[in-house]
């Protein structure tokens, strides 16, 4: 059974975002996902700066199996993203919601409000079977 | 739903992620595709291979019956217990299928094809037997695990039965032993040393169960690939099908062209295309730049199109991106390529097949 933190958002394209409070909010991709991708073994991460709208493709993915694209799940700058990936990608695969987040994106305050929260997302996984 | 091999059971029990593969359900990791790689290089992994379809072929004249349906030549198998790779070609020099030949004794052979071409070599072994004195017969109750890995032949060991043990166990690279309706083989699709064992599907279970108490380690479709991939062994459906000769993919060596007047099917067709000038080459490629070859991803040459990925993914042994490639003869010489990964020009370097083999790098990255 996928783990979803209750205080998260969620996308259905299986990002996660965690509004800081300060105005940035950080992003991954759930532990859904990181099941269903396989062990990851590179990210292509964002560039600092980068101005993105809401689902924008921003950063990919790839493990053993494919490649898969992450969506900003919101409209805002990327303020930082997780170089310790680079030469860690399976981060993403033993701690999805904590060290293996991908970037953090400015934003006005409320900006995740829109997006899903556990239960919903729960339905979503469970609609895919 | 698709085919369940006698094993269905224990991969759902060991937690195997089951995908549909070739009309079966296979499982494709049982939890980390990497551990399972690295376990099969290291020490020893076993696969359920018996979506595998083995095939008897009998009678006074199975062997000029197979001397002309393969392109490899079974007269190279001198004494019973050899075993030849080859492919099965059509009349325009396409792969119908590749396999692996077991010779069991005078008057009796048994090919291994694909599973998600079984049906389609059945039908085509039986069409042109017309004329010859054989006999084709599919083995259903037949199930096929592979043991791979520098400990899997030991480990295996004394789970044969004793009527193939010994002989098993002083095997030669492909060759294989038979006694009590198994065949042990010393082949395998890894790069590694090993057995792939042709059992009764009734002794399949046993054997599974006492490979993982002999800490074998279960492994899926995901691993054999990348495993296959790093061996630079080809993958049929990937790097060749119907419409591709050997010749352009990269299995020139499995053809006998000697004795001249062998006539095997597609032999002439085939001569044509090797005394083409453009005849394409099969490469290997090492990706230098950041990401991770996949299949069908085109390869340039100061930016023009020059051929195309085949299999690609990320090298476990290597941490490196490895794939190959279908190019022309011009871009064969070039030093340095590039591969189109999502619309950027990444540079990759030509290597030679294999990338890896017995638990060593082969190329330099």
């Amino acid at each position: 059974m996928s783990n979803m933190p209750a205080e998260l958002k969620f996308t259905k394209s299986h990002e996660w975002v965690n509004d800081n409070g300060d105005g940035t909010y950080t992003v991954g991709i759930t532990d859904h996902a990181q099941e269903a991708l396989g062990d990851l073994v590179f990210v292509e991460l964002p560039e600092v700066g980068a101005k993105l709208a809401a689902e924008d493709g921003c950063a990919v993915v790839e493990s053993v199996k494919a490649a898969s694209d992450i969506y900003a799940p919101i409209a805002g700058e990327v303020t930082a993203v997780n170089d310790a990936l680079d030469g860690a990608p399976e981060t993403i695969n033993s701690d999805p919601y904590g060290d293996g987040w991908i970037f953090k994106l400015s934003a006005g305050s409320g900006a995740a409000d829109g997006l899903l929260d556990a239960d919903a997302y729960q339905a979503v996984v469970d609609d895919e079977g | 739903m698709g085919s369940r091999t006698p094993l269905y059971d224990q991969h759902v029990a060991l937690g195997g992620k089951m995908v549909p593969f070739g009309g079966w359900d296979m499982p494709l990791h049982y939890g980390s595709q990497l551990e399972e790689h690295h376990v099969v290089r290291r020490d020893a992994g076993m696969f359920d291979v018996s979506h595998m379809q083995p095939v008897d072929v009998t009678g006074q004249a199975a062997k000029p019956f197979l001397q002309y349906l393969l392109a490899n030549d079974v007269n190279k198998l001198a004494e019973p217990g050899k075993a030849l790779y080859s492919c099965m070609l059509n009349e325009h020099g396409g792969v119908v299928d590749d396999l692996i030949c077991y010779y069991l004794a005078p008057g009796r052979y048994r090919p291994v094809v694909n599973a998600a071409t079984a049906d389609k070599d059945l039908a085509w072994m039986q069409d042109r037997a017309a004329g010859f004195d054989v006999t084709i017969r599919r083995r259903d109750d037949l199930a096929m695990i592979a043991v791979q890995g520098p400990n899997a032949r030991t480990k295996a060991e004394p789970l044969l039965p004793e009527a193939v043990r010994r002989p098993a166990m002083s095997l030669r690279p492909f060759h294989a032993a038979e006694g009590d309706d198994w065949l042990v083989g010393r082949t395998g699709y890894t790069g590694e040393d090993g057995f792939e064992i042709i059992l009764p599907v009734a002794e399949a279970e046993s054997l599974w169960r006492g490979l993982l108490e002999a800490a074998v380690v279960p492994c899926g479709l995901g691993a054999r690939d990348t495993l296959r991939l790093e061996a630079g062994m080809n993958l049929y459906g990937q790097d060749m099908d119907d419409a591709t000769d050997p010749l352009s993919a990269g299995l020139g060596w499995t053809i006998a062209w000697q004795p001249l007047e062998r006539n095997f099917m597609g032999r002439r067709a085939l001569q044509a295309k090797r005394e083409a000038p453009d005849l394409p080459r099969f490469v290997g490629l090492l990706l230098t730049g950041r990401g991770v070859l996949r299949p069908h991803q085109r390869v340039l040459l100061d930016d023009e199109p020059v051929g195309e990925t085949t299999s690609g993914g990320f090298s476990p042994t290597l941490e490196r991106s490895i794939a190959l490639a279908r190019v022309s003869p011009d871009a064969a010489r070039a030093d340095e390529l590039s591969v189109d990964i999502r619309g950027k020009a990444v540079p990759a370097r030509i290597v030679r097949p294999p990338f890896v083999r017995n638990g060593q790098a082969k190329i330099e990255t």
